[in-house]
């Protein structure tokens, strides 16, 4: 799954220069991490290898099949038969469609809304409190958001029941197809909802990077409005750094599966849906066909990315001739305002999608239209609960175990690349994108194809490093600004002191960065923790965290136990964000010097 | 390439043959099955199931130190799709799977492509307790079982309808189109391929073909002439369904939650006790009541079966044999807890058992063994597959 992390927002930035101790042959002091230069320098490469190779070895395991070799199902050497069958499935125009349009809106309006929000209300105390209220989604799992949304807005849902009847005169629900309509509208919604705070959190990062400040005093100087001197002033600088997120949510909605199973449609499905659904069929004809969705869907990411970078390329023309148009577009308050209003709406149903949940855990006999339970009930929580603790054991084990591998990999790319001096090859940025933007179904089914075949498909290993794949990304992308905006002239005045590279890292840097550094592992730990796509299919079945329960749970219906597994897959993601605001205000509640971070 | 081929290799020299226990002898099977943990896969989206798995395993960890481990799986079909991937890949010992909640189609099919450990189920003890002759528990969907799965619980088709709503209910397939054309959108069934959507398209098939005896042997070329009244009667009941047929539940218990949420009015179960069970537990108003129809409702068996490749056989069968238990089946037939139907026979149980299961009270809402009335037989699993991907085809995709 993507994000349901914090990016951390960088601190201002001071103009690195990462030259300062390049002396890699450090003292050797003991310390058996990094403790030699050599073994320093192969850890980007192990990073490159741990996300590489289950991205590459599952896409081959899913071309193997799509091209007619499979030996389960008697299928061997080249053929087309898994083609012409995704080809004979009526369905398929439809949940092309779905796919691509889904993800290509979502996007877009998240997009857009987070550019009203930023270039119209930026620097001013309202915005400081639509932060506050939009950073907490972030953390929130998409199946929990998609369910408290699913019974917000449903005709028998919690909006509808606090109508009615006095306001609507519905004494029964209206029939209206609205969760899970057939053109994917509240889908896309509760995608823009998930969405739209992770590239208001990446756009905050990467306006840290811009002299925007300047820029907008510039403009309103010469008489334009916010937004449209926020757009031709700041918006080319920022965009050119949001780009990998913009792309990574554009590939995320169009081959999201557990929040399309909760929202989207069923007459058909979207595609990843639906290949998911084949990969689970007893016929493993249809694994084939399967793996030939999946390759469409891959070739679809591609061809929506590739029209995406198009549109800038119009999109830029456009503005350049807009940017000197002298139009000023003074009076923008309805954009602003407009802009002001969506991002409310978008925290508002999710926190009271969320609130929806608590009430039902709790709810004894609730029928339409009554507006509250008639009686409230602990039976739930004494039912499910010593399940769900037990879960969320395993879940937060699995987290924790992958965001240390995590954290000592970034680490140690992040000081080789300090100590060598280097900066990061731009094409490494792409690596670090790679898992995020290849749709999971194409490569983990294929990857589970073969953890079977070598025999390594049993207990939480497997699970753990497929985990890595996706948490690895964004502790790097949470922890990398900070620790490049270190000052490292503090670097210079402990090696003259007679510290070691490695005792300047560990005894002076990281104590420095302690809350940043918790920040990225609160981020991981919130990634693991929404990941279902991977937790079942590595899994097979015999992993069980948070996530898949309750995905398992939606199908069955009963809110009142979605509701107890909902919450508690969302504490163990919210848990640790309040530990890692915590702790450094604990350990360093008497050296206020430490505290900034 | 090579090298990986030559670490499966040695891995599959150096990985012992394990003999099978043998099921006649149950003092070896117990003792075999102290320790072993048995991942038991079954259906998950029920929450009263689910409690009533965890009962079972605390019963045989405390009774023969078995662990038991609940898969919740969304589709039965997952497993069985687990264990022919682990055939395929040859992993013929401690495959991911030791126990399956199976039947029909999944257990044709298994047992066709010889995926499972058998025969055991009429060599465990409890078997002589169990109703062989009043019950269809030696055929699934008209597959002999011959040993391959063990039966659990009885399932009648039942019709669940608020009173308060719907007092006069529509007993027939003729009956619940004239009166969903009379009020729209107030029902609906679980979208194919959920079995009890499938299941309620058959029960319409064995209402409206002419003669249903051809339903007993495999569907041939004769499929279209014989569904042909059932797709007519589709063609004008979806246009007056929950939604337009444009959506449906995915689940059973789904439908329970829209009439609750007032949404639709009646709903199919393949169990007698769910609306009762679900009125103990809040999900169903107290004015729900259920009904089978004038001809006669489909009945079958839920079975458990063990792969092939199951490194628990011993403690599986542990597992079966404490689930055809008195015990366990009370429990299982106490609508406060799950309300399936026995699958045993009074007579060759205890006085006191019987007794026990006669005093089970067993919930407004369901019909007493009398009322649930005829059992009709489940059709042969080859039009089940077939009327699945006819309605796929028309109406799963058809937005």
């Amino acid at each position: 799954m993507r994000p349901n992390g914090s990016i951390a927002t960088a601190s201002p930035t001071k103009s690195v220069s990462a030259n300062i101790s390049n002396n890699a042959k450090g003292r050797p002091n003991g310390r058996p991490l990094f403790a030699s230069g050599r073994r320093l320098r192969a850890v980007p490469f192990i990073t490159v290898l741990a996300l590489l190779v289950p991205v590459a070895a599952g896409l081959w395991g899913t071309v193997m099949p799509a091209f007619g070799h499979l030996p389960a199902a008697g299928h061997v050497g080249m053929s087309l038969i898994a083609w012409e069958a995704l080809f004979d499935w009526p369905g398929l125009g439809r949940a092309v469609w779905l796919s691509v349009s889904v993800g290509v809106i979502s996007t877009l309006v998240a997009l857009l809304l987070v550019i009203l929000i930023v270039a119209g209300w930026h620097g001013t105390r309202s915005f400081q409190w639509l932060e506050r209220l939009l950073s907490p989604l972030l953390s929130v799992p998409h199946a929990a958001a998609a369910f408290g949304l699913a019974f917000l807005v449903a005709p028998s849902g919690w909006l509808s029941r606090l109508m009615s009847p006095w306001a609507t005169g519905w004494t029964r629900p209206p029939d209206l197809l609205i969760v899970q309509d057939p053109w994917g509208a509240t889908l896309m919604a509760g995608m823009i909802a998930k969405e739209m705070p992770f590239l208001l959190l990446m756009t905050l990062a990467a306006l840290s990077q811009v002299h925007h400040v300047e820029y907008a005093r510039v403009t309103r100087a010469l008489g334009y409005g916010r937004i449209k001197g926020w757009l031709i002033a700041v918006f080319p600088a920022v965009y050119a750094q949001i780009r990998l997120p913009v792309y990574v949510v554009l590939a995320y909605g169009m081959s999201v599966v557990d929040v399309a199973v909760i929202l989207g449609p069923n007459t058909p499905p979207t595609l990843s849906v639906q290949i998911v659904r084949w990969m689970s069929d007893p016929d493993l004809m249809l694994r084939m066909q399967a793996a030939a969705g999946a390759l469409l869907q891959l070739g679809l990411v591609g061809a929506a990315l590739g029209a995406w970078r198009v549109a800038e390329w119009a999109v830029a023309k456009w503005g350049q001739a807009w940017a000197t148009s002298g139009g000023r577009l003074r009076r923008d308050w309805p954009l602003r305002v407009v802009g002001q209003f969506a991002a409310v709406a978008c925290s508002a149903a999710v926190l009271a999608g969320l609130a929806g949940l608590a009430v039902w855990s709790f709810a004894g006999r609730w029928r339409f239209p009554e507006a509250w339970p008639q009686t409230i009930k602990f039976s739930s929580w004494m039912r499910h609960g010593p399940e769900a603790i037990e879960v969320a054991g395993v879940t937060l084990f699995i987290a924790a175990v992958a965001v240390l591998i995590a954290l000592v990999l970034v680490i140690g790319c992040l000081e080789a690349e300090h100590r060598e001096g280097r900066p990061m090859n731009p094409a490494a940025l792409w690596v670090l994108y790679l898992p995020l933007i290849v749709p999971q179904v194409a490569f983990l089914p294929g990857l589970q194809g073969l953890l079977l075949w070598l025999g390594w498909d049993k207990g939480l290993w497997p699970v753990i490093a497929a985990h890595l794949v996706f948490v690895l990304p964004y502790v790097f992308l949470a922890f990398a600004d900070p620790f490049r905006a270190w000052d490292t002239r503090q670097a210079t005045v402990a090696a003259s002191l007679g510290a070691s590279p490695n005792g300047v890292l560990w005894r002076v840097r990281m104590p420095m960065l302690l809350a940043p550094l918790l920040t990225a592992a609160a981020v991981g730990i919130a990634v693991s923790v929404g990941q279902y796509l991977p937790t079942l299919l590595v899994g097979g079945g015999r992993v069980s965290t948070l996530a898949t329960e309750a995905v398992a749970l939606a199908a069955g219906g009963d809110r009142r136990a979605i509701g107890v597994w909902g919450l508690a897959q969302t504490g163990a993601a919210l848990l640790p964000f309040a530990l890692a605001l915590a702790l450094p205000a604990m350990i360093y509640a008497r050296r206020r010097g430490m505290r900034g971070g | 390439m090579k090298h990986l081929l030559g670490v499966t290799a040695a891995l599959a020299l150096t990985s012992p043959a394990f003999a099978d226990p043998d099921p006649t002898n149950w003092d070896a099977v117990t003792a075999e099955a102290r320790g072993q943990t048995v991942y038991w896969n079954a259906w998950g989206g029920s929450t009263t199931t689910n409690d009533f798995i965890a009962w079972i395993g605390d019963k045989v960890q405390a009774d023969y130190g078995v662990t038991l481990e609940h898969v919740k799986l969304t589709d039965t079909a997952d497993a069985v799709s687990r264990v022919l991937a682990e055939q395929a890949a040859n992993q013929d010992t401690d495959g991911a799977v030791d126990m399956i909640w199976i039947n029909g189609a999944n257990f044709a099919s298994m047992k066709q492509a010889g995926l499972l450990f058998g025969p055991f189920a009429e060599d465990l003890p409890n078997w002589s307790l169990v109703d062989v002759d009043g019950k269809t528990v030696q055929t699934d969907f008209t597959v002999p079982t011959e040993g391959y799965e063990s039966p659990w619980a009885m399932a009648q088709v039942v019709f669940i309808h608020d009173t308060e709503t719907l007092p006069e209910p529509p007993k027939s397939a003729e009956a619940l189109l004239a009166w969903a054309a009379a009020n729209p959108g107030r029902f609906t069934f679980p979208q194919p391929p959920d079995f009890l959507g499938t299941t309620f398209l058959k029960q319409m098939l064995i209402e409206l073909v002419d003669d249903a005896s051809v339903l007993q042997s495999p569907a041939g070329d004769d499929f279209d002439a014989v569904t042909a009244p059932m797709w007519a009667f589709l063609e004008e009941l979806t246009p007056h369904l929950w939604r337009q047929g444009r959506a449906y539940p995915q689940t059973g218990p789904r439908q329970l939650q829209l009439i609750n949420d007032g949404e639709t009015d009646l709903a199919i179960s393949f169990s007698p006790g769910e609306a009762s069970a679900a009125i103990a537990n809040d999900q169903l108003p107290e004015t729900v009541r259920t009904y089978v129809l004038d001809g006669g409702t489909l009945g079958n068996a839920s079975f458990v079966a063990i792969p092939y490749n199951s490194g628990s056989k011993a403690g599986a069968m542990v597992v079966a044999n404490t689930l055809l238990s008195a015990e366990a089946q009370l429990r299982a037939q106490d609508p406060n807890i799950l309300g399936y139907g026995t699958v045993l026979d009074m007579d060759k149980l205890t006085p006191a058992q019987a007794d026990a299961f006669e005093a089970l009270d067993l919930g407004i809402a369901t019909l007493s063994p009398a009322e649930l009335g005829q059992v009709l037989a489940e059709p042969h699993p080859s039009w089940m597959t077939k009327i699945e991907a006819e309605w796929i085809d028309r109406y799963g995709v058809a937005n």
